[in-house]
């Protein structure tokens, strides 16, 4: 858990403003109740690769692999898992 | 032992090929039950095996126990108060690690668990080889693995519940999870909760305390009510989650489900061998294509047009196969009632023929329902569905609906020509309450197949130049009204319904089961059928004494008795001549002969398509059993002939003369009462008490608005359209009074079919009224405005619907850019603060 306080200093940005085909690991995922239940639900923990597949026509929602399998979220609710490039 | 009845659970997440599992063990023998008090439905089969009973429960699909879904509380009580026999885990094993956060999970509540390793063939083929006596090791559980879809594994995995059940396992001291720094707090938690029990817990205290410590509302009420001190037990939890907070940055509920996620990951990297690297699947490949911004849309409106052409174009065919089937049920119990005289029909005969008439118009649509299930469970099965919601989420989300609204408005019928019952029942899958809700409220709005007919009815009168036109307005006119009503109900109504996040797995693409469509295609069309008839039924004999009652008084229905010797006497004095006379000599001769002469009729258009051998056989028959009058059916010559042409003469007359009498009694009924009590109001939708009365007959089933004003606009030549009646008759109904009309047919209540469906998706009697209540209001606003100010404005029909449509259009666009409520979730401030620091 050490690694709590390396947020702030580059490399670190949130899922919603990554683009298609760019990845990373999760550093911390800061969704509670629901949001947060059905992220970890699916795999999203800190240490996991993501990658961004892609976006629905309409822009939003997003597709995005994590841990080998794929999931669509909307921005609203990927803007709350913390990434480092 | 053996003697003991087993029960026996089927617990795993979505997409773990849960269901074709309990098929392999059931053969598919199944009842389907709604969860008391919930929209959730379990299924419940049974198999025997070794000579043992197993009583088998499919619980709905779950990816944890947490107490935020329906779904997840029905599973965990179920375990818990059910405490079943056995639970048997169903994991896909292609995506074993996600599966374990499930497994770890039914493990700390106690329950007896066997795992049923699962699409094993899938994991091969993504190049994983799972080692299932690792995994058995790893889990002290007893593992089997199968491929539910191919019924591999099946009598093993039967010996294994045997097997399990024997064995008697108690998982109760098994922590696979090591809960790291939080281990010592659930221990002295336990202790706590050990000491402040009253009786001995239904549930493990490990198990309860864990959850405490994830805030869980069924726990926190658990201790409310079985503990002595919950005020201790409550302050000691939140104590220790703030302390734990500062020191890790992190809320123990997100520390306890990272650590199931190391311990999953742990267990995975013992128990799964890479064979092959795949790094590009064919669902990859697929989704390029089908998720893609050009070609996902129109392969989405390639889709919703198979669905129509398939199931509402090819079933409407054959619902042709279904009508002889149906008439000839009615035939065969026509033969049994009593026949009344030449005016009246007995209380009995009417009212039957009236029930068997509303089932048949219903039943009728089985043929279509068999198809559009099959291809609803086909996509469902093929991992189209959480595509659909993706391409389209974000236009349906504006009005607060879902992506996983898109089917049931497709079904109900976007465009022209659904049906609501298989739309509202579809909204089953809608993860979001408030989306869910608002959905089932605004599918009836679409256009079912029985608005149709009054629409292509007053466009032919009213809008004959511009049909295309008007037919345009009218299937496109309700998805927009649809989607603002959609947006008021989310922000008024069901505001404080909860609303979920989008979080949707898209599983790879698999190849369904013929079996396994024709099942789920089966089963939800006897569910319609089952639930609906009994009420059809009441709803029949409810409409039949309103439109009946109270009768025509004695002193009319003596003009009429006047009428009816009059065309009597006509036909008798036309056939003295005739060697046939002696067999009219009594009104009830005349009178079975009617019936009779209707049923060889009815009988033989039955038998349109059948063979001349079946259609020679009926012959006989009918020759045989009326032998009296079967000759003067088919008579030849002089004298057949003058039979003929009188009774024909005489047929019509009497058809008049009833269809009068009919009109008079429903002048008189309950419903003709309130059709003319409602006219001052409706008047200004332009609607006359003829309109309101057909508009109310249409509540027990909309496919009677034009059969009731074809009763009220009567034939009086032969051979006229009920078009041409109608623009005959009532030569003050302009292309307006239409165009109100069409939209408040648009707007129209669901039928009682749908409000049926409507109760149990939506969970209650309330819903129901509501779905009955708000569109009447609607309708009949939307409807007095277009008349009303169309008449001030002294627009035309045509003029009418461009300045509706313009006005519905942006009303739909505002109400699109209102802001919705957002997902409730009390978002770390940290989250705020740290994207402002790393912005600076």
């Amino acid at each position: 858990m050490g690694r709590a306080f390396v947020s702030g200093l580059g490399g670190m940005i949130t899922l919603d403003e990554m683009k298609p085909g760019e990845h990373g690991v999760i550093h911390k995922n800061r969704a509670r109740g629901v949001i947060g239940q059905r992220l970890m639900d699916l795999g999203f923990f800190p240490g996991v690769e993501v990658f961004v597949i892609r976006n629905a026509p309409l822009v939003d929602p997003v597709e995005i692999k994590v841990d080998g399998h794929h999931v669509t979220i909307r921005h609203d609710e990927a803007r709350f898992v913390e990434v480092e490039k | 032992m053996g003697h003991k009845k087993m029960h026996v659970a089927l617990a795993g997440q979505p997409n773990s090929g849960k269901s074709t599992i309990f098929n392999m063990l059931t053969g598919g023998r199944q009842f389907v039950a709604n969860y008391p008090g919930a929209t959730v439905s379990i299924k419940t089969g049974a198999f025997s095996w070794q000579e043992k009973k197993i009583s088998l429960t499919d619980l709905p699909g779950t990816y944890s126990l947490s107490s935020y879904s329906e779904e997840e509380r029905i599973t965990r009580d179920f375990i818990i108060d059910q405490s079943p026999s056995l639970v048997v885990n169903v994991m896909d094993a292609s995506n074993l690690k996600r599966h374990l956060y499930l497994t770890f999970q039914l493990l700390e509540l106690g329950a007896p668990l066997l795992i049923a390793l699962n699409m094993v063939d899938v994991a091969e083929k993504r190049g994983l080889k799972v080692d299932a006596d690792a995994l058995s090791k790893n889990l002290h559980l007893p593992v089997i693995t199968t491929v539910g879809s191919k019924g591999r594994g099946k009598n093993e995995l039967k010996d294994g519940v045997i097997k399990a059940f024997d064995s008697n396992l108690d998982h109760e001291h098994l922590h696979i999870v090591d809960y790291g720094d939080l281990e010592s707090y659930i221990t002295d938690l336990s202790a706590k909760l050990l000491q402040s029990q009253i009786e001995e817990s239904k549930v493990p205290l490990r198990w309860l305390s864990i959850k405490l410590f994830e805030e869980d509302e069924v726990a926190q009420k658990l201790v409310s009510s079985n503990f002595k001190n919950p005020e201790d037990v409550r302050n000691y939890v939140s104590k220790i989650c703030s302390e734990f907070e500062r020191k890790y940055d992190d809320t123990p509920r997100g520390f306890i489900a990272f650590r199931r996620h190391l311990a999953a990951q742990k267990i995975e990297k013992r128990c799964v061998v890479k064979t092959k690297e795949v790094s590009v699947t064919l669902t990859d490949r697929i989704d390029r294509l089908v998720c893609s911004r050009i070609w996902g849309p129109l392969i989405l409106a390639g889709i919703i047009y198979l669905l129509y052409e398939l199931s509402i174009v090819g079933g409407y065919e054959l619902t042709n196969y279904m009508v002889p089937l149906l008439e000839g049920f009615r035939n065969a119990i026509e033969k049994f009632l009593p026949i009344g005289t030449f005016l009246r029909e007995p209380l009995i005969r009417s009212l039957v023929l009236n029930v068997i008439t509303s089932i048949n118009s219903v039943l009728i649509y089985i043929p279509i329902f068999l198809i559009l299930f099959a291809l609803i469970a086909i996509l469902e099965d093929v991992g189209y569905m959480p595509r659909m919601a993706f391409i389209l989420d974000k236009l349906f989300r504006r009005f607060g609906l879902h992506g996983q609204s898109t089917l049931p408005l497709i079904l109900g019928g976007v465009f022209v020509g659904g049906c609501a019952v298989p739309g509202v029942m579809a909204t089953r899958v809608i993860g979001d309450e408030k989306a869910r809700l608002a959905t089932i409220l605004i599918v009836p709005l679409m256009n079912c197949l029985a608005k149709v007919p009054l629409y292509t009815l007053l466009i032919s009168i009213y809008f004959a130049k511009e049909k295309a036109l008007a037919m345009f307005f009218i299937s496109t006119i309700t998805i927009i009204l649809a989607l603002s009503v959609a947006k008021i109900l989310t922000l008024t109504l069901l505001k404080n319904r909860p609303s979920s996040p989008f979080v949707l797995e898209m599983p790879p693409y698999h190849i369904p089961t013929i079996r396994g469509v024709l099942m789920r295609s089966i089963e939800r069309t006897w569910l319609f059928v089952r639930k609906v008839l009994t009420i059809i039924m009441i709803v029949a004999v409810a409409v039949f004494f309103l439109t009946n009652y109270p009768s025509v008084g004695e002193e009319r229905i003596n003009t009429y008795q006047k009428r009816a010797e009059q065309i009597k006497n006509v036909f008798t004095s036309k056939i003295q001549n005739t060697p046939f006379a002696s067999q009219f000599k009594r009104d009830k001769d005349i009178t079975r002969y009617l019936v009779i002469e209707e049923r060889y009729k009815n009988q033989k258009r039955a038998l349109f398509k059948a063979s001349d051998e079946r259609r020679e056989k009926f012959e006989q028959r009918f020759a045989e059993r009326y032998s009296d009058v079967y000759p003067l059916l088919n008579a030849k010559g002089k004298d057949g002939r003058a039979l003929n042409k009188a009774f024909k003469v005489m047929k019509r007359e009497r058809a008049l003369l009833l269809m009068d009498l009919r009109d008079e009694t429903l002048h008189g009924s309950f419903l003709g009462m309130a059709g003319k009590f409602l006219e001052p109001v409706t008047r200004f939708a332009g609607f006359n008490w003829k309109v309101n009365v057909a508009l109310l007959s249409s509540l027990a089933a909309k496919e009677s608005s034009v059969a009731t004003l074809g009763v009220l606009y009567q034939q009086k030549e032969d051979g006229q359209t009920l078009a041409q009646r109608m623009k005959e008759q009532e030569k003050g109904f302009t292309p307006l009074h239409a165009l109100a009309l069409m939209i408040f047919m648009a707007m129209y209540p669901p039928c009682i079919a749908t409000l049926i469906m409507v109760k149990i998706e939506a969970g209650g009697w309330k819903w129901a009224f509501i779905a009955l209540g708000y569109p009447i209001l609607l309708g009949m606003t939307l409807a007095t405005l277009v008349y009303s100010g169309g008449t001030w404005l002294g627009l035309s029909g045509t003029q009418g619907m461009f300045v509706f449509y313009a006005i519905a259009l942006v009303t739909a666009f505002l109400l699109g850019k209102v802001k919705g409520s957002v997902v409730e979730t009390d978002i770390d401030e940290k989250t705020l603060k740290g994207k402002e620091v790393a912005n600076l």
